[in-house]
């Protein structure tokens, strides 16, 4: 008898039966999610990655919101098709100041890791605003919206702190000067030497083809332009960071 | 002065939407605000026309179960089915012909997030709070523990689908697929969780029954799982208590990994746990006989949910993630096809000795169905996870249509067989309007999933083989948009699959409604046409 | 811990650990005497459920 006589008393017990399935579920989440936090080499060493510009990330906030991702994948798998598609595989640190990550889940439009410099800013403007004038297959939905709606992102420095909260490494100095800087970065006229030194490789310039105006469309185009442009290949050694 | 309490509460909350349009950082966030305040208002009107000032109402008679929040579920399950696979049918149409988009508002970007939670959020959640209150009061022999919070329960759960689908449309998300909604909606839906959890758990404390039936167990697991993986997925860092915009606390591939964790077992506790909750029940109960193997189900339950927590990096397969969490994902993912089977057999296996009443009872095919459905998805599920197949699947449209065999089959089968089940009870009724119809809804739905998953599984695998297509001299074959155009007879017939699901829907609601008011269809009995022609004497 | 030993833990003690408590688990449903008790229990869905009940 005794412990076999004891039978059900899980079954009999709620609060045993809660914490016995608490226990049983946690197992996985611990063992699988806690060591991407402390192992090292999690993520990669590179050169380049560095936050996103306030236009860039204005941008990004965009994509996010119409559900850009929904399609979209930026993920590039180490596959020959997709390399030859779409370009060097994507790696973890190219992801790392990305809160949320949008990797995605589907490909109903190729992806978008690395479309940074792969069009001009005309191109993207025209297919964001009729996507069938420049690829007549393609199912995308009409973004026009964007070009006629001022970038409402005033803001700015709130949403810089907040990232740094997370984790990304923004200096006060790139938050004194957001708002300048998103202004200053589709701004022809802008003195960019600063927003250089604070954002290197940042692509400057009107995006949307109005240079009067800041716009939603400005915002996107840059996020875009500056896609898997960062990572410096050259000095990219994928052996030594195989995981 | 009953209901007053809570009028008051609603008066509050209302006031607080209304500082927080007031107070708002950005449009969207102050257009949410106006949202919920107009619903708190309305609600406050409601309730303030119930509450009765002079004492005079009769007492509530506590002795029986407390079963108004399951009447209204029953309706609202049944509402938000339909309006999710109208949505449904509506984005695959966008998908086919994509001059349907109607920019910003209803492009397919908002309406994806709004098809897919209204499917499983407010579909399939509001059929699992449902049943659970009505299981787990007659499997207890017990009421609810509080009707307030039962009511604050469900209604507080609707209100979180109102402020989810809302947002989704206005363009408020968090990015992450099946967990868009922002902080200040997970923070609303986190306090309706724990009074979920209370008055599931409380019920469960006072239940004159010394043995807790094996479908609480589901229901449990379901509901604190749940609760453990929103609250670690949606941990964020708003900009401001007055901004919709909320960025995630972490980055990139632990993000990754944290949203599938989240992801995956969304399906597995979600849509998987807490519907089998409602298989163990309402089974053996249309069935009149036990389920199979007890002892079996005890099985399934622990190991269940202890694989399923492990198998979300299948969603990660060669992404930028460690090789080894994919590896433990596919793993465990493989492994889940055994106890999800034995689920399987074990609710099929109910119906031994009574195949019979396959065909005389369309309620208890639907429920035979959904159960195969299972048996399907966790068979091609497993399979998908395993790398090399992965590899082909991964991106295309042989994963939705993976998902539509579970969520249309299994979720939705079940669901409608406990509707049906539930309406002649709840309502008193002495049977469905009609269950000629129930039959009807049975053969549409079950088509419509059949031609549904077949075409995506010809749509994804013609996807994933022309990517990677090379011609002799070592070029691709296609460009993207030639694959993006060879698929549009598949977005054509698939959304002639949903359609076909979407009548069965309406089908159901016409049925729901009849029985409430108490009309039976005159109709030729099925179970006499069958006896008299089919069956020889025995 | 460094992660080569975590892995090693894992592959070894570790799954022998799980598996054992699945065997028992497995053991422990089916040992003799329990399918009086599950029959019992299967029975709870199937019993009146009109009213709560004080007794039956």
């Amino acid at each position: 008898m005794g412990l076999l006589d004891k039978h059900g008393v899980i079954e009999r017990n709620a609060t045993l039966l809660l914490v016995a399935g608490l226990v049983t579920v946690s197992i996985g989440g611990i063992v699988e999610i806690a060591p991407l936090f402390y192992l090292e080499n999690t993520i990669e060493e590179v050169e380049g990655m560095r936050p996103y510009t306030p236009l860039e990330l204005a941008g990004r906030n965009i994509y996010i919101r119409e559900g850009c991702y929904n399609c979209h994948s930026q993920m590039i798998r180490p596959f020959r098709d997709e390399v030859e598609r779409y370009g060097h595989y994507s790696l973890a640190a190219e992801s790392m100041y990305d809160h949320p990550f949008q990797w995605g889940s589907k490909r109903t439009g190729p992806d978008l890791a690395r479309v940074g410099d792969r069009y001009s800013n005309e191109w993207h403007v025209q297919h964001l605003k009729d996507p069938q004038s420049v690829v007549p297959e393609s199912i995308m939905p009409s973004y026009s919206f964007l070009a006629k709606a001022d970038l409402g992102f005033n803001n700015v420095k709130d949403h810089l702190v907040a990232n740094q909260r997370v984790g990304v490494p923004y200096t006060e100095e790139m938050i004194e000067n957001a708002e300048a800087d998103l202004k200053a970065q589709a701004d022809p006229n802008a003195d960019w030497e600063g927003l250089e030194a604070r954002y290197p490789k940042a692509v400057l310039g009107d995006f949307d083809g109005d240079p009067s105006r800041l716009t939603e469309m400005d915002a996107l185009v840059a996020y875009m332009q500056m896609l898997g442009t960062l990572v410096d290949f050259s000095s990219y050694d994928a052996q030594a960071n195989y995981r | 002065m009953r209901n007053l309490g809570w009028t008051i509460l609603l008066a509050f909350g209302a006031m607080l939407s209304l500082l927080a349009a007031g107070f708002a950082q950005d449009v969207l966030f102050q257009t949410h605000a106006w949202v919920i305040f107009f619903a708190l208002a309305l609600a406050t009107i409601y309730m303030l026309r119930k509450v009765d000032f002079a004492g005079t109402a009769a007492p509530v008679d506590k002795s029986g179960y407390f079963d108004d929040p399951i009447r209204a579920g029953v309706i609202l399950t049944t509402f938000w089915g339909v309006v999710g696979f109208l949505v449904g049918v509506v984005v695959a149409l966008q998908l086919a012909f994509p001059q349907l988009n109607i920019e910003p508002y209803l492009n397919f970007g908002r309406l994806r997030p709004l098809h897919t939670s209204a499917v499983i959020f407010a579909f399939g959640g509001t059929a699992l709070i449902t049943s659970s209150f009505y299981v787990v009061q007659r499997t207890t022999s017990a009421r609810l523990i509080s009707d307030g919070l039962a009511q604050f329960v469900f209604w507080g759960y609707q209100l979180f689908i109102l402020m989810a689908a809302t947002g989704y449309v206005l363009g408020i998300t968090q990015g992450r697929e099946y967990a868009e909604p922002e902080w200040y909606v997970d923070i609303w839906i986190t306090i309706v969780w724990v009074g979920y959890l209370i008055l599931f758990l409380g019920t469960l404390f006072k239940r004159k029954e010394p043995h807790i039936y094996v479908a609480n167990w589901f229901y449990l697991a379901f509901i604190f799982t749940i609760a453990m993986l929103h609250v670690v997925n949606n941990l964020a860092m708003p900009v401001s208590p007055f901004s919709i915009k909320s960025y995630s606390a972490f980055a990139g591939v632990q993000d990754a990994l944290t949203q599938w964790w989240y992801g995956h077992n969304a399906v597995g506790f979600f849509l998987t746990a807490g519907f089998l909750g409602m298989m163990y029940y309402f089974m053996p109960k249309q069935a009149e006989r036990p389920v199979y193997s007890y002892r079996l189900s005890i099985i399934h339950f622990w190991s269940l949910i202890f694989m399923y927590i492990w198998a979300g990096p299948h969603h990660l397969h060669y992404t930028a993630l460690p090789d080894w969490a994919q590896t433990l994902g596919m793993v465990f993912s493989v492994m889940l096809w055994m106890p999800s089977w034995g689920g399987m057999i074990n609710g099929l296996m109910t119906l031994s000795g009574a195949w019979d009443k396959l065909r005389t009872d369309p309620i208890i095919r639907m429920m035979v169905i959904a159960v195969a459905f299972y048996g399907m998805s966790t068979f091609e599920g497993p399979m998908m996870s395993i790398k090399a197949v992965n590899g082909l699947s991964h991106y295309t449209d042989w994963t939705i249509g993976h998902v539509h065999s579970g969520a249309l089959g299994w979720v939705g089968m079940i669901s409608f067989g406990m509707v049906y089940f539930l309406v002649p009870r709840l309502w008193g009724r002495e049977r469905l309007y009609s269950l000629r119809m129930v039959n009807w809804h049975f053969w549409l739905a079950t088509l419509g999933i059949v031609v549904y998953a077949a075409v995506m599984w010809v749509s994804g695998i013609t996807q994933g083989l022309m990517w990677r297509e090379y011609d002799a001299e070592g070029f691709l074959v296609y460009s993207f948009a030639e694959t993006v155009a060879a698929l549009k007879p598949y977005y054509i017939l698939r959304a002639v699959g949903g359609a076909m699901y979407l009548v069965g829907g309406f089908v159901m609601a016409y049925n729901v409604y009849m029985t409430i008011k108490g009309k039976t269809r005159n109709e030729k009995p099925i179970a006499v046409a069958h006896v008299a022609s089919a069956q020889p004497a025995e | 811990m460094d992660y080569n030993a975590f892995r090693h833990f894992a592959d070894s003690w570790g799954l022998l650990y799980l598996l054992a408590i699945f065997v028992f688990v497995v053991l422990f449903m089916f040992r003799p005497g329990a399918k009086k008790h599950a029959q019992m229990a299967a029975q709870i869905p199937l019993k009146d459920d009109r009213s709560p009940q004080g007794e039956e």
